[in-house]
């Protein structure tokens, strides 16, 4: 079931090395745009007590919650400092200038994958 | 794209546990999640039900989940609610007060409940237990019970096995004489022999509880309430109180009149689904896998992991494949571990005991092909972890069985954890590992408090907290001294602050990217961003290259966030001195905005907490105040008495001098918060001697000066540094120190450790008498510092960053 690519709008509507909500039909996403230029979209809060991840310190692709330092790699979603706590990611790319979301969800995946 | 439903019956440990895990894995993006409770409370811990019988805990004490943490986390909770039809073709399940939900996938954690054997006159004739007699299963249960002994003499509990044995010792701390009835020929029969129940009764009998096995209760006496049991044999035993704690029987009728196949209880397939329907799955009490039912917590905790796995796709081919009971437990203060079978099966079992009546201690194991297959240990169970692995693992035993049984040649505790497997489990309730433990605290843990919090070992029925603190302590204690890294002001740079600072100069580094760039080793660790900020601040002053990526939250949008993410505003208030129409504007703003909470400040500022970031410019605008600086590792505040304006027994003007200190510093980054103050005269009514600087009045114009004080999760009283002989002097030197400190400290070094570690001595060698020839740099360094400063509040007006203050961009759906 593919769902349609929604446009978020221009790239530059996050700094780089950080992050901003956007609001994407019924549910709030955490948008990232890397020091490199890349961008990444998580759940907006953290499952550990609901920090506000956009809000967060980047690190090439470690995201750290400004709560309490929990830290998840945006690629998989997966927890680097609890393994037992993970993101669902959400497919986005640029494409001149301006930033594509799928607002289907993937949670993320034992290691092996 | 809409979420799909997931509908959860059952808000005990296994439901709610359940949905934790589902939440852990990113599943609230997938799910709206619905739960149905029979109770009206959250999910509370089952197993320390006797806490609240015998009135160590109240019922928030052991809650787990308080009814906050489901509005927090977005779910819908009936509590009070029991579910009575499931309607599998529309999909929708209904309570038994009307609340109807529509569901995509359901699971069923209904748990069990307290079996009442057939008794006569057990129930009186509408079918409620007859009044005295009582099940023993939740907190109302309990409530009731304590209720109730208070009018009672003697308590009777049906059933020796742990809950009742428990249940039992709560009688006598009530004040009741206590009985236990109980139909098998030994206590705790489902995990000891007749050896060890026999030892078990002898213990028991000590502490003033009657046991009396093989019987058979067959009727409950009295008319209207309680007033005796009679027994198969023929006896009777006066009472008015009757617990009953003789097993339990799993809720499974909800899958009986949905159409879901039920023997014992539901049948559930490997991905704990029922075997009808893909769309629900069973977990806990309530399920039978493999034609098994389990009723300890951590199988359940195993089954529900497996349950969020397969639901949330995050592992496809998540499986439960049945759980080897073993168990650690503490009945009445006497510690226990038993696994798998209480006795040989056949001659061919290999049986190696040790008994000692006299300490209550018996050890007894069941070897089968060289591997284990039951154990006891009562009294000593110092062997259990490795042991209860060895079973779990189906591990190869060594030849020499003693050794399985006791630590000979008696090694220390350094050796066992040095020897202790990797995968060793330390918690059994809630399956964590020594591994587990050990990457808890390699991530930053310093205390078993914390590991606790964060692994949850010990959170069950707590048997191995002991242990888990031993664990902690050793890691930190092997580990703390191999690290070279924590002398390295930022893990992945290894350098020391000082050789640091030396090098960021050398090669002109003014951002923080272009420090990882050019003296890291590729990495960039987000958290060390922010000390490296600090760092470059307090090199370059007004040439900082300010990426703002590099700074925490705080320091990006120049407040305090908070829990929920919101954040406080604190206006600067040098000297906690504002002139009425100040104080009237600072209303009328937390009045417009709607402020949660106007709160005063331990440094006598006032706090507006839980606002907008969207909000803050214009707050900051109507305020018209300076930044307070309230979120920063920087200057924070001054506080002050009312020095010599008022005072009766003012010596210096500590009022005035606070607010020049606060008009000199606002805005000073340091290594970790700078929290000063100023007294007027000894008394120290603004606490200066625990403060990072504090100045205290002491005649003819003197100030002292203490350095390194600390008031709060730490206590001590500041360092005299030196006595200045004016203001100028005290500010002077007052301003060395936090140079020093500023250059020296580690990130988030607090003045009291710092001092600690440098030593009083050197700080007033070089601060006071300038041994080291540097005070005039530090000196023209403060100053500069002072110079580079700008109000960050500025920003209102001109954003430093796009949607600097927009908590949510909106976006329009289109193809």
């Amino acid at each position: 079931m593919a769902s349609v690519e929604v446009l978020l709008g221009s790239v530059d509507q996050i700094p780089k090395g950080e992050g901003r909500t956007f609001r994407v039909a019924d549910r709030e996403i955490a948008v990232f745009l890397t020091a490199e230029g890349e961008v990444y979209a998580t759940q907006a809060f953290c499952p550990h007590r609901r920090g506000p991840l956009a809000d967060g310190l980047l690190g090439g692709t470690v995201l750290m919650c400004p709560l309490h330092d929990r830290t998840f790699d945006l690629k998989s979603g997966c927890g680097t400092s609890h393994e037992q706590l993970g993101l669902a990611t959400y497919p986005a790319r640029v494409s001149e200038g301006q930033i594509w979301l799928r607002p289907e969800p993937t949670l993320a995946r034992e290691a092996a994958e | 794209m809409s979420k799909q439903r997931l509908v959860v019956v059952g808000n005990g440990m296994a439901g709610a546990r359940a949905v934790e895990e589902v939440l852990a894995r990113g599943g609230a993006e997938m799910f709206d999640i619905v739960m149905f409770g029979d109770e009206p409370y959250g999910n509370y811990n089952r197993i320390l039900l006797s806490e609240i019988l015998n009135g160590t805990q109240d019922a928030d004490g052991i809650t787990m989940n308080p009814l906050s943490w489901y509005a927090e986390n977005g779910i819908t909770l009936h509590a009070g609610h029991r579910v009575e039809k499931i309607d599998r073709a529309a999909k929708v399940v209904v309570s038994n007060r009307g609340a109807r939900e529509r569901y995509d996938k359901l699971m069923i954690a209904t748990g069990s409940r307290a079996f009442i054997p057939p008794m006569q006159g057990a129930r009186m004739e509408d079918g409620s237990l007859k009044p005295g007699v009582f099940g023993y299963r939740t907190i109302a249960d309990c409530q009731q019970i304590v209720d109730y002994a208070r009018r009672s003499k003697v308590a009777v509990t049906i059933g020796g096995g742990l809950l009742g044995l428990e249940a039992a010792r709560s009688m006598t701390v009530l004040g009741c004489e206590s009985h236990v009835v109980h139909l098998a020929g030994h206590l705790m029969e489902m995990q000891l022999d007749v050896t060890a129940g026999g030892i078990l009764k002898k213990t028991i009998e000590g502490m003033n509880i009657r046991v009396h096995t093989s019987k058979l209760t067959t009727e409950v006496l009295g008319i209207d309430k309680v007033e005796g049991l009679r027994f198969k044999d023929g006896t009777e035993l006066p009472c008015d109180l009757v617990i009953v704690a003789a097993g339990i029987r799993p809720n499974s009728e909800i899958g009986q009149f949905s159409g879901l196949t039920v023997e014992r209880a539901i049948v559930v397939n490997d991905h704990m689904q029922s075997v009808d329907d893909r769309d629900i799955y069973v977990v806990g009490e309530c399920a039978q896998h493999r034609g098994r039912l389990y009723g300890l917590v951590a199988p359940l905790y195993e089954q529900a992991k497996v349950f969020a796995e397969h639901i949330t796709r995050t592992k496809v081919d998540a499986a439960y494949h049945g759980s080897k009971l073993a168990t650690k437990l503490k009945v009445m203060g006497v510690e226990l571990a038993s696994m798998g079978i209480t006795d040989p099966a056949d001659d061919n079992d290999e049986v190696v005991q040790f008994t000692e009546p006299k300490r209550g201690t018996y050890k007894k194991l069941i070897v089968r092909d060289g591997r284990l297959v039951g154990g006891i240990l009562m009294g000593d169970i110092a062997k259990a972890p490795f042991l209860m692995q060895a079973f779990a693992q189906d591990a190869p035993l060594p030849e020499e069985r003693l050794s399985l049984m006791f630590d000979l040649g008696t090694p220390s505790a350094k050796v066992t954890y040095d020897e202790m497997p990797a995968e060793s489990q330390v918690c059994n309730c809630n399956g964590v590992t020594k591994a587990g433990i050990a990457a808890c605290v390699a991530a930053g843990a310093t205390t078993s408090k914390a590991v606790m919090t964060q692994t949850r070992a010990g959170m069950g029925c707590g048997a191995c907290k002991g242990e888990v603190t031993e664990l902690v302590s050793w890691l930190l204690g092997g580990e703390v001294e191999e690290d070279p890294s924590v002398h390295y002001y930022v893990p992945t740079i290894p350098l020391r602050k000082p050789e640091l600072m030396k090098e960021v100069v050398a090669r002109g580094l003014k951002s923080v990217s272009a420090v990882f760039r050019e003296l890291g080793n590729g990495e960039v660790d987000p958290g060390a961003k922010p000390a490296l900020a600090s760092l470059l601040i307090t090199v370059w002053k007004g040439e900082y290259d300010d990426e703002r990526d590099a700074r925490f939250i705080n320091d990006r949008v120049h407040a305090n966030i908070q829990k929920d993410g919101t954040f406080s505003v604190v206006p600067e208030m040098p000297g906690g001195v504002c002139t009425p129409d100040e104080l009237v504007r600072i209303g009328q703003v937390a009045q417009k905005y709607n402020v949660p909470l106007v709160k005063l400040t331990g440094g006598q500022r006032v706090d507006l907490v839980g606002l907008k970031k969207d909000d803050l410019p214009k707050i900051w605008s109507d305020l018209g105040f300076k930044a307070g600086y309230a979120w920063g590792k920087s200057y924070r505040t001054c506080k002050s008495c009312i020095g010599t304006d008022f005072c009766r027994f003012g010596l210096g003007d500590s009022m005035g001098f606070a607010q020049r200190i606060e008009r000199r510093y606002r805005g000073i980054d340091s290594p970790a918060k700078l929290k000063l103050a100023t007294a007027g005269c000894p008394r120290n009514c603004s606490e200066a001697y625990v403060k990072d600087v504090g100045f205290v009045a002491v005649g003819d114009g003197k100030w002292e000066i203490y350095v390194g004080g600390a008031a709060g999760a730490h206590i001590r009283k500041g360092d005299l540094l030196t006595t200045a002989q004016d203001e100028t002097e005290a500010m002077l030197i007052g301003s060395r120190f936090m140079q020093f400190y500023r250059e020296n400290a580690k990130w988030k070094e607090r003045t009291y450790t710092f001092m600690e570690r440098v030593g009083l001595e050197r700080v007033r060698a070089v601060v006071v008498e300038d041994s080291e020839g540097i005070c005039a740099d530090l000196d023209a360094a403060m100053e500069a510092s002072i110079a580079a400063t700008v109000d960050p509040w500025l920003e209102a007006v001109a954003p430093k960053t796009a949607n600097q203050f927009t908590s949510v961009i909106p976006t329009k759906e289109e193809v």
